[in-house]
C-alpha cells in the first residue's frame, strides 16, 4: 500500500513542523515525539520521507553513497553508474541484536565460501535517509549507547569477528513512544534535536474527520493520492528552496542573543539547546521564505527545541513545555 | 464497580463473539489483522480454533528475527555444504496463531508489530491464556488487532452461533457506510475513552466486512453496533456515565451528538441513524466485568529494559560474557567463531578422509555439532517495592516525610533504572497503587494523591508486599522491601478490628515473606520506637531502623545502605 500523504494528516501541527524542519536542516538531529498510540506517529514519519524528494546512489551500494568515491571498499560495488532511490526510512525494532544494527560478519560467506566479508547493518541501511524507533524509550541500553556513538559522530565503526570496517552513517533520528511506559535516558533525550508530543485529538469534528480521511485513504488509495498529491508536491517544493535559501538565510546578531537568553533563563544544559534553537529557527525562516531569522521564529520553535533539554528533576510532571512557553514569554516579550 | 449483569441481556457469549470477529476478519483480513482471543485451552477454545481453514501457520514466543523473515540454516549449510535458505514464516500465506501470547517477550512483539504495520502476519489469532488480570498480552500487539473476545472459564458453554465459513473472503470489501455511520463510531470511541483512532478505522471496516458477509452492500445499524461491540469494549478506559440528557456533557469529556445530522438530536432519530444508546449498550453488554481493575492494572505495565542491580540471569546477547558452549543455533544466538572453530581442528584430518569430492578437500570442515555460541551473564532489574503506612497512627507529618523518603529514593531509582512498586495501607487494607513500573511520573501522581487516616493494617500489607514479590519474581525481577510503619498493627487481616489478633497475623505474614527471601529494611516511623516492630523486622529477616525524628534525607541514606 502506498504511504498515506503527509498533507492530509489532520492537525499535530507541532509534528509535522517539527519533521519538516529536520527534512530541511538534517543537522538538527532528529525528532522525538512522544504521545499514545494511534496518534499518527509512525504515519507521520512515513508520510514524510515519501514526500522527500529521492536521492541520487550509487548502483547496489549498500550505504546509499552519492558518488564512487564515497562507496566504501568493503562494499565490492564494481559500478560507478549512480541511480536515484526514495528516501530510506529504516525501522529499528525493539530487541533488535548488535550485529544486526551495526552490521556483522557475513556468516553465510565466511561458512560456505570462507571469504572474511562484511554484512552491512541497518545503520548501512539508514545512512542518508531516516531511522526509526518506536518505543524508543523502551530500547535496550546497550544499543542506546551504540546509538548514540553513531549518531555524534556519523560513523559506524565495526571492531569484531575480525573485521575492521567503517562506513558513514548519517541519519536522522527520529523516535517515539510513550512516556507512561518508561523514561528515556537523558543522553538520548538531549541527542534527539526536537521533541513533541502528540495527543490524539479531543475534538470529536477533527477526529471524525481523522477517520473520514482514512477511509478514503484506504478505500481508493489512487483518488486520494490524486487529491492530495499537489498539496505534497506543493510542501516538497518548499522543503526544496528552504533547503538551498538555508545558507542565505541570515542571523543577526539580535537574534542570536535572544537564543542565547533563552536558553541561559531556562537553565537548559550545555550549549546543544543554543545551536538547535538557531538552526531549528533558521530552517523555519527559510521554509517561510524570510531574509533573515527574527524573534518570532525563535518564539516558535523554541518549545520543541527546548522543551526536553531543561535540567529537570525526573519525578517533575509539569509539563516542560509550557516552562518553556512562560519563559519565551517572559524574555522575548 | 458494578455492571448490571448486560451478558445475559445481550444473549452473546465470549464464544459468539469470536466467531462473529472470525467472519468479520475472513471478509477482510487486510485492514482488519486479526483477533486476541481471551481464553484457558478448552473445548470451547478448541471449537473455535477448528473453524479455522488451513493453513495454519503457528507462531510462538520463543522466535527470532530469522524464524519470522528467514535466513540462513547454519546447521543445514554445514552438513550439505552450501548454502541453504529457511524461509521466513512471514512469507507463508494462511492464518497465523499465536499461542501464550501474555509471556510475549517484548524484542517479539516489536517484531510483530512491526510486520502487521506492513501488511504481513494478517490475519493473526492471538491467544491470551494469561490466568490473571496482569497476564496479558502486550497492549502494543493487542491495539495492532481489531478484534478481542473473551471467554470466560467458568461458562464453558457452546456458541449459539453455527461455525462460520472462513475459507471465502468478500469479493467486494465495501459496503457502503453512511457519513453519520462514522460519526457515530468515532462519537461512541470519543464516549468510551478510546484515543487511539486505529479504533474507529477497525470498527468501520469491521461494519463493512460483516454487511458483505450478510451479502449487503449498505451497513446497516445491526452491522454498526455488533462491529462496535466487537472492537471497543478492550479498548474501553472508562464507562459512559449514565446517559446524560444531550444538552450537558458528562465531564470535560464531550460528547455532542453525531454531527452533520440534519435533524436536531434527541426524539426523532432518523431510521438508519442508531440511536446513541442502543450503541452503548451494545459495547457496555461486552464490556469485562472487571474493567476497571484491569485498568488499573495494565496502566503502569511497563516493558522496560536495562540492566538493573538485581539478580543474575543467562541470557544469551548482552551483559558479562561467559565461557561459550555447544548449541543448537536458534537464530539469535552470536556464534563463537574461535571457540567453533578450535572445536573443529582436531578432526579434520578425519574429516578429510571421510568426504570423497577433493573440492570440499581443500575446505575446512565445520559441522554443526562444532558450534559454539557465546553467552552472558546479565543482572536483571531490581524492584522496590515500598509499603506506606498511611493509617491514623502514623501521624499525617510523619506520612509526609515517608513521602519524602520515596520520593528521594525514586530519584535512585531512575539512577540505577530500578523498577518501583508501590502499596499503601490504612483503614481496611492494603491497596496496590502502583504495580511495578520505571515511570515515575505516575508513582510521584500516586503518591501525591495518598490520602493518610484510619487503623493500620500492617498484616494486610505484608500480604499484598509478598503477592507483588512473587509476581515480579515471576516476571524476572528481583524485588526488594522497604516498609514505612510505626508497627502499630491494629487490623487483623480479615479486617477486624483486634490489636492482638492484628500483631499476630503480622508475625504470621512476615514469617511466610521471610520464605520469599527478599532483601529489605523496615523503617520505624512512629514517635516513639515500637518493640513488637522491631520483632517483626527480624522474622522479616530485614533490617530494622527507628527513626523517631526522621527526616527525608536521613531515611533515604538508611535504606540505601540496607538495600545496596
Amino acid at each position: 500500500m502506498p504511504n498515506f500523504p503527509f498533507s492530509a494528516i489532520v492537525g499535530q501541527d507541532a509534528m509535522k513542523l517539527a519533521m519538516v524542519l529536520t527534512a530541511i536542516e538534517p543537522r538538527l538531529g532528529g525528532v522525538l515525539v512522544f504521545g499514545d498510540r494511534g496518534t499518527g506517529k509512525s504515519t507521520a514519519v512515513r508520510a514524510l520521507a515519501a514526500l522527500l524528494p529521492p536521492i541520487t546512489a550509487v548502483k547496489t551500494c549498500p550505504i546509499n553513497a552519492e558518488t564512487p568515491d564515497a562507496v566504501p571498499d568493503w562494499a565490492e560495488v564494481t559500478t560507478t553508474e549512480t541511480e536515484t532511490r526514495p528516501t530510506p526510512v529504516i525501522d529499528l525494532p525493539l530487541g533488535v541484536t548488535e550485529d544486526r544494527v551495526t552490521g556483522a560478519l557475513d556468516i553465510e560467506r565466511a561458512l560456505v565460501q570462507g571469504e572474511k566479508a562484511f554484512q552491512p547493518g541497518l545503520l548501512a541501511q539508514a545512512n542518508r535517509g531516516y531511522l526509526y524507533i518506536d518505543e524508543v524509550n523502551l530500547l535496550e541500553d546497550h544499543i542506546v549507547d551504540l546509538l548514540l556513538d553513531v549518531a555524534q559522530s556519523g560513523e559506524n565503526v565495526v571492531e569484531r569477528d575480525g573485521l575492521s570496517i567503517r562506513h558513514a552513517a548519517r541519519f536522522v533520528l527520529v523516535g517515539s513512544g510513550n512516556p507512561e511506559e518508561g523514561e528515556l535516558r537523558p543522553q538520548l533525550l538531549d541527542r534527539f534535536g526536537l521533541s513533541v508530543e502528540v495527543r490524539s485529538p479531543t475534538d470529536i469534528e477533527e477526529r471524525i474527520d481523522v477517520i473520514r480521511r482514512r477511509d478514503a485513504f484506504e478505500s481508493d488509495p489512487d483518488a486520494f493520492l490524486a487529491d492530495w498529491g499537489p498539496k505534497d508536491a506543493e510542501i516538497r517544493d518548499k522543503i526544496l528552496a528552504a533547503r538551498s535559501a538555508l545558507g542565505s538565510t541570515e542571523t543577526p546578531e539580535d537574534t542570536l542573543r535572544d537564543a542565547a537568553q533563552l536558553c541561559v533563563t531556562l537553565g537548559a544544559d550545555g550549549l546543544r539547546g543554543e545551536l538547535t534553537l538557531l538552526r531549528a529557527g533558521r530552517a523555519l525562516a527559510a521554509y517561510e521564505g524570510a531574509p533573515a531569522m527574527t524573534r518570532d521564529h525563535v518564539r516558535r520553535v523554541a518549545p520543541i527545541a527546548l522543551a526536553h533539554r531543561l535540567r529537570r528533576d525526573p519525578l517533575d510532571e509539569a509539563g516542560s513545555t509550557t516552562r518553556v512557553q512562560r519563559t519565551v514569554a517572559e524574555v522575548l516579550g | 464497580m458494578t455492571l448490571a449483569a448486560p451478558d445475559s441481556a445481550a444473549g452473546a457469549t465470549g464464544a459468539d463473539r469470536a466467531l462473529q470477529a472470525l467472519d468479520a476478519l475472513a471478509g477482510n483480513p487486510a485492514a482488519l489483522k486479526g483477533l486476541t482471543l481471551r481464553a484457558r485451552s478448552g473445548p470451547v477454545r478448541d471449537l473455535i480454533l477448528k473453524a479455522l481453514p488451513g493453513p495454519i501457520i503457528r507462531l510462538h514466543n520463543g522466535m527470532g528475527h530469522e524464524a519470522l523473515h528467514g535466513g540462513l540454516d547454519l546447521a543445514q549449510t554445514l552438513s550439505a555444504g552450501r548454502t541453504v535458505h529457511r524461509p521466513g514464516l512471514l512469507a507463508r500465506q494462511g492464518w497465523f496463531v499465536l499461542s501464550m501470547a501474555e509471556r510475549l517477550p517484548p524484542d517479539l512483539t516489536a517484531l510483530l508489530c512491526q510486520a502487521l504495520d506492513s501488511g504481513h502476519l494478517a490475519p493473526l489469532i492471538v491467544l491470551d491464556e494469561g490466568a490473571e488480570n496482569d497476564e496479558r498480552a502486550p497492549a502494543a500487539l493487542t491495539e495492532r488487532l481489531a478484534f478481542f473476545a473473551e471467554i470466560d472459564a467458568e461458562s464453558y458453554t457452546t456458541p449459539r452461533s453455527a461455525t462460520p465459513d472462513l475459507t471465502r473472503a468478500n469479493t467486494d470489501l465495501r459496503a457502503t457506510a453512511t457519513e453519520q455511520d462514522v460519526a457515530a463510531l468515532t462519537a461512541l470511541a470519543a464516549r468510551f475513552g478510546i484515543d487511539s483512532l486505529r479504533a474507529p478505522i477497525f470498527a468501520l471496516r469491521a461494519a463493512q466486512s460483516l454487511a458483505c458477509r450478510a451479502g449487503r452492500d449498505q451497513v446497516l445499524p445491526d452491522d454498526i453496533s455488533a462491529a462496535a461491540a466487537l472492537t471497543y469494549p478492550h479498548r474501553a478506559t472508562q464507562i459512559p456515565q449514565e446517559d446524560p440528557p444531550e444538552e450537558s456533557p458528562p465531564d470535560q469529556d464531550e460528547t455532542p451528538p453525531p454531527p452533520d445530522t440534519p435533524d436536531a438530536p434527541g426524539e426523532d432519530q432518523s431510521e438508519t441513524e442508531l440511536p446513541d444508546t442502543l450503541l452503548i449498550d451494545a459495547v457496555q453488554a461486552a464490556l469485562p466485568p472487571d474493567m476497571l481493575a484491569l485498568l488499573q492494572s495494565s496502566a503502569g505495565r511497563s516493558a522496560g529494559h536495562g540492566s538493573g542491580a538485581g539478580q543474575k540471569r543467562k541470557g544469551n546477547r548482552r551483559g558479562r560474557p561467559l565461557p561459550s558452549r555447544r548449541k543448537r543455533l536458534t537464530g539469535q544466538d552470536r556464534i563463537d567463531l574461535t571457540a567453533t572453530l578450535r572445536a573443529a581442528a582436531p578432526w579434520q584430518r578425519l574429516r578429510r578422509n571421510m568426504e570423497s569430492d577433493q573440492a570440499a578437500n581443500k575446505r575446512l570442515a565445520i559441522w554443526p555439532s562444532d558450534i559454539h555460541v557465546k553467552r552472558y551473564e546479565d543482572r536483571s532489574d531490581r524492584l522496590l517495592i515500598f509499603a506506606v503506612d498511611a493509617s491514623g497512627s502514623a501521624a499525617l507529618a510523619r506520612l509526609g516525610e515517608a513521602k519524602g523518603a520515596v520520593e528521594l529514593l525514586l530519584g535512585e531509582a531512575y539512577a540505577s533504572r530500578d523498577h518501583v512498586s508501590l502499596i499503601a495501607f490504612r483503614g481496611e487494607g492494603a491497596d496496590l497503587l502502583l504495580p511495578p513500573t520505571r515511570s515515575l511520573v505516575q508513582t510521584k501522581r500516586r503518591l501525591a494523591e495518598l490520602p493518610g487516616g484510619g487503623g493500620t493494617p500492617l498484616a494486610a500489607a505484608l500480604k499484598c508486599v509478598g503477592e507483588t514479590a512473587e509476581h515480579a519474581q515471576r516476571h524476572g525481577l528481583t524485588p526488594a522491601i522497604a516498609l514505612l510503619t510505626d508497627g502499630r498493627a491494629n487490623i487483623a487481616l480479615d479486617g477486624a478490628a483486634n490489636r492482638a489478633q492484628a500483631q499476630e497475623d503480622a508475625l504470621h505474614m512476615a514469617r511466610w515473606l521471610r520464605g520469599l527471601n527478599l532483601p529489605g529494611c523496615v523503617l520505624d516511623v512512629g514517635r516513639r520506637t515500637h518493640g513488637p516492630l522491631a520483632e517483626l523486622a527480624s522474622v522479616l529477616g530485614a533490617r530494622y531502623v527507628a527513626l523517631p525524628r526522621a527526616d527525608a534525607t536521613a531515611m533515604q541514606s538508611v535504606l540505601k545502605d540496607t538495600l545496596g
